[in-house]
């Protein structure tokens, strides 16, 4: 029995059979889902929503993953290159550094030396100097006492000029009159309105006054420079705080190049009555100031050094971080003696290899009993493979020291059982030999549960079978268990060859000189050196080793051969 | 500079008008974080400073974090980061002269923020010449030097008693531990090599002068114990692996006196170095105003004095040396007996040539 809002062929509307019979009607058009549009564009749509609803689902982790994880490792990586510290803190230098051409031997012109002398000037007020020498001292021992030591003396060649103008008008060390002249009327009286009210938060923002810059091209800029540093760095107000001397430098210079007679601006009757007795000043040239005040000025190496790391990004870690260093005739190999990181490069490598082999060896036995033991026994073998887990590193590490070192338990074992002299006791500790061990024992876990997982999933009945057809039983093994077991031993390779190159601890405390890794260096650079630099490239290249090599891993294992269970 | 010095003398007006009032005028937050490095040493600053502290207010609570080893590079993530956790924190002069450089902390003006010494001399020439940096409050001097055992001295020979004794393999056999770091290594082998001691920097700062002294260390490589934390050596001892090595002489004195091991001090070419506090640059004014009124107590003369009951290191005031309690007086590092040749950390040398230097050091370790 059928009526009209039973049987599909009646019914109208949407339903599948009306769109198949819409879609033959319409003949060779696209086929169409049941509201009439086409099946390939409503079902993109619905795979979309699906999708959408999936990201959402894991929106949470995907954000939380790359603001926590990502973005962090991400910028420290990015300091491997970067260098701006060089420009931000000298930009007048930098910018015209490359004039200079370092293969003539000889130190630079005047104005490189006056660029210096009012970098240097403002860093100091900032105390951003001494940062900028710490940076540069990593390329050049003696940067970071020559930058310190600079820093204090430079009031030795601004004193020249502010003790003139002083001398001429008490006026000229006082911060009205230079606020007077250089500041914007409206904001002096914002200022001053400001002041008056005592209040916390934001001072009006200095403003050159119209003209200045014109008036005065030095001195207005280097007043701005400093008027802006007094507001937001030490929050005092410009109409209060006298200038520092680089303002008399620089007003010295503009009196003695443009004529002010004329100059009828703010202040007139000071800037003419200085310009007046300008001529009578003592002056002192920047390049003979700077290098009394210290003679490695005079030395062109500091230049060249300055000049090779002014660019805003730099390749010198990296160069470094594998024993080579810029020169003026481009890269080239450190010294013999100074080379360290292509010998740790090798050495993790190689340990992290050796670690990993001995971890197969010794969990392939243990894994294989597990999973051919009755779940009640395996399981409590189980317990004794995830203790150590459950034990400090720092303990376990510790253990193996008490263990292996001369005096200690295995040594006087040995002696004890007259099978080594007292005098001839093992070095086993603070060598590769204590690294490999310890960490062998601490990363064996990681190898056997993969292991375990793998071959708790192959049948028995495989090995019977092949039993049954007449193998060996080391044939059995080698031509059925073992392939099966592949994959776990894969698994648990990539996980304990990836964390032992990364070790850290360990090799610390039982490696000794001959048994360290590459992330200790990486580690003395974050924490004590504070080369961050460095120790961002090393982290670099390190990551894209570990990178090749499972790449490499994949092409010849093949990725989907690894297994960490069922 | 005219600019720092006018600013510095509004600072002290102002300070010097509510010299005493200061602390209570500022709202003062009710906890610290204080940062040190953890063990005897940590204590005896707990029990000479804080403990007497919290007594005066009983409202405040602090708690401590033992990061000074690391104190350099985590002060300059939290700066990066923008959030300060800590409130005060020790480290060793270097460290001390780093921050400051990388204005990491605040610069101190110690006349003004501590309390001068009880016959009215002002603190900076209470400190003297220890204030190696403006940033730097010191609190204790310390050095590094060598213990031996003393049961391990062979029969009929002297205890060793001069820093040669080190190299001299033949008399007195057994491991030597040092630590894994050029400083003090380096001065030592050219002081043993013959160099002047008046001479030994500008011989180490020529490429001839570093290979000399990596030579000369090169004679007992083969029987050294590289340390990297002040607490080996002691343990290296006890357990009778090394015959001599150096460390920081108070873990020596902790491992004589308290753990009665068959210890001796060797106190011949001793370094001495400083710890103190900074206050981390950027706190906010409440966090500040407690800083200052706990820096101002724990750095009085007597204050310094007390500490060296618990800690065999020397008080970093010339007025708190009466006060340091007679029986201790002979584990100082600054006790004429043992002082008669010693070093001072060449600051400055080492921040020039520390990365130099170290690299080769490492590369030399590593061969």
């Amino acid at each position: 029995m059928s009526d009209a809002s039973t049987d599909p062929d009646k019914i109208e509307g949407p339903t599948p059979d009306n769109a198949m019979r819409a879609a033959k009607a319409a003949d060779d058009g696209p086929m169409l889902a049941a509201d009439g549009t086409p099946l390939k564009k409503s079902l993109a749509k619905s795979l979309r929503v699906q999708k959408m609803r999936a990201l959402i689902l894991i929106a949470p982790l995907l954000i939380f993953v790359l603001v926590s994880f990502i973005a962090p490792i991400g910028d420290m990586l990015f300091r491997s290159v970067e260098n701006q510290i060089v420009s931000d803190t000298l930009p007048r230098t930098t910018a015209r550094i490359d004039e200079w051409d370092s293969a003539s031997g000889e130190t630079p012109d005047e104005a490189l030396y006056e660029a210096l002398f009012y970098d240097l000037f403002v860093a100091e007020a900032r105390r951003e100097h001494t940062r900028l020498g710490t940076r540069l001292n990593y390329e050049m021992t003696g940067m970071s006492s020559l930058f310190r030591r600079s820093g204090r003396s430079l009031d030795d060649i601004s004193d020249v000029y502010l003790d003139q103008f002083e001398d001429l008008n008490e006026a000229w060390d006082e911060a009205l009159p230079w606020a007077e002249l250089m500041g914007d009327p409206d904001w002096i009286a914002e200022q001053q309105a400001f002041d008056e009210a005592g209040e916390d938060g934001r001072m009006p923002r200095f403003e050159l006054r119209e003209g200045a810059i014109n008036e005065f091209p030095n001195a207005a800029a280097a007043y701005e420079t400093f008027a802006r540093f007094s507001q937001t760095e030490e929050e005092d107000s410009p109409l209060e705080e006298e200038p520092y001397g680089l303002v008399h430098v620089a007003l010295y210079k503009d009196l003695t190049e443009n004529g002010y007679s004329q100059y009828d601006g703010p202040r007139a009757d000071l800037v003419q009555e200085a310009d007046a007795a300008v001529d009578g000043f003592e002056s002192i040239g920047f390049k003979e100031g700077m290098i009394e005040i210290d003679e490695d000025w005079g030395n062109p190496e500091i230049w060249t050094t300055l000049q090779m790391y002014s660019p805003d990004y730099t390749t010198g870690y990296f160069l470094n971080s594998v024993d080579m260093q810029k020169t003026a005739d481009g890269p080239a190999l450190r010294d013999a003696d100074e080379r360290i990181y292509g010998l740790l490069f090798q050495r993790t490598l190689f340990m992290s290899l050796v670690i990993t082999f001995s971890c197969i060896a010794l969990g392939y036995p243990v894994a294989y009993l597990l999973s051919n033991l009755p779940a009640r026994t395996a399981n409590l073998l189980m317990i004794l493979v995830l203790l150590p887990f459950w034990t400090s590193l720092l303990v376990r590490t510790s253990a193996w020291k008490v263990m292996l070192q001369q005096q200690g338990v295995i040594n006087d074992v040995l002696v004890w059982l007259g099978m080594i002299g007292d005098g001839s006791r093992l070095v086993m500790i603070n060598n590769q030999f204590g690294t490999i061990v310890a960490m062998t024992h601490i990363l064996l876990p990681f190898m056997i549960l993969p292991m375990y997982s793998v071959m708790s999933t192959i049948p028995p009945s495989y090995v019977r079978a092949a039993r049954s057809l007449g193998a060996t039983p080391t044939t059995a093994f080698r031509r059925v268990y073992f392939p099966q077991s592949i994959p776990g031993i894969g698994a648990g390779s990539i996980l304990v060859f990836i964390l032992s190159i990364g070790y850290y601890i360990t090799p610390e405390i039982v490696g000794g000189t001959t048994g360290t890794f590459i992330s200790n260096r990486i580690a003395y650079h974050i924490s004590s050196s504070l080369n961050w630099g460095l120790a961002a490239a090393l982290g670099t290249i390190l990551l894209v080793v570990v990178l090749v090599l499972y790449w490499a891993y994949d092409r010849i294992v093949g990725i989907d051969n690894v297994k960490l269970g069922g | 500079m005219k600019f720092s010095k006018t600013l510095m003398a509004t600072t002290a007006l102002t300070v010097a008008a509510g010299a005493t009032a200061f602390a209570q005028d500022q709202e003062m937050v009710d906890s610290m974080t204080l940062v040190s490095w953890g063990g005897a040493y940590q204590n005896s600053q707990q029990q000479a400073y804080v403990v007497p502290y919290l007594e005066m207010n009983p409202d405040v609570s602090v708690s401590w974090d033992e990061s000074s080893a690391e104190a350099v590079a985590r002060l300059r993530a939290m700066n990066e980061a923008g959030n300060i956790t800590w409130d005060l924190v020790d480290v060793v002069a270097s460290d001390a002269i780093r921050l400051c450089d990388e204005g990491l902390a605040m610069e101190i003006d110690h006349d003004e923020m501590l309390e001068a010494a009880p016959d009215g001399t002002e603190a900076s020439d209470d400190f003297g010449d220890l204030i190696v940096s403006d940033c730097y409050i010191p609190q204790i001097v310390y050095s590094t030097t060598f213990g031996y055992r003393t049961d391990m001295v062979p029969e009929g020979v002297e205890a060793p008693n001069d820093i040669c004794d080190v190299w001299d393999l033949e008399t007195y056999p057994g491991q030597r531990a040092l630590e894994r770091r050029p400083i003090n290594n380096m001065e030592w082998a050219l002081l043993c090599d013959g160099v002047a001691k008046d001479e030994i920097y500008d011989v180490l700062a020529t490429e001839e002068g570093q290979d000399q002294a990596l030579a000369k260390l090169d004679e007992i490589k083969d029987q050294v114990v590289w340390w990297n934390a002040g607490a080996d050596t002691p343990q290296l001892l006890a357990d009778g692996e090394v015959f001599m090595g150096s460390t920081y002489n108070g873990r020596l004195y902790s491992a004589i006196e308290e753990q009665d091991q068959p210890i001796g001090m060797m106190w011949d070419a001793q370094v001495f170095d400083l710890d103190g506090w900074i206050i981390p640059e950027g706190l906010p004014e409440d966090r500040l105003a407690r800083v200052m009124d706990f820096v101002r107590f724990a750095t009085d003369t007597q204050r310094l004095a007390d500490q060296a009951n618990y800690i065999s290191y020397g008080p970093a005031r010339q007025s708190s040396a009466p006060l340091v309690p007679e029986d201790m007086k002979q584990h100082m590092p600054t006790d004429p007996e043992n002082s008669a040749n010693t070093f001072l950390y060449n600051y400055e040398f080492w921040a020039d040539y520390r990365d130099d230097i170290d690299a080769k050091f490492q590369s030399w370790l590593a061969q």
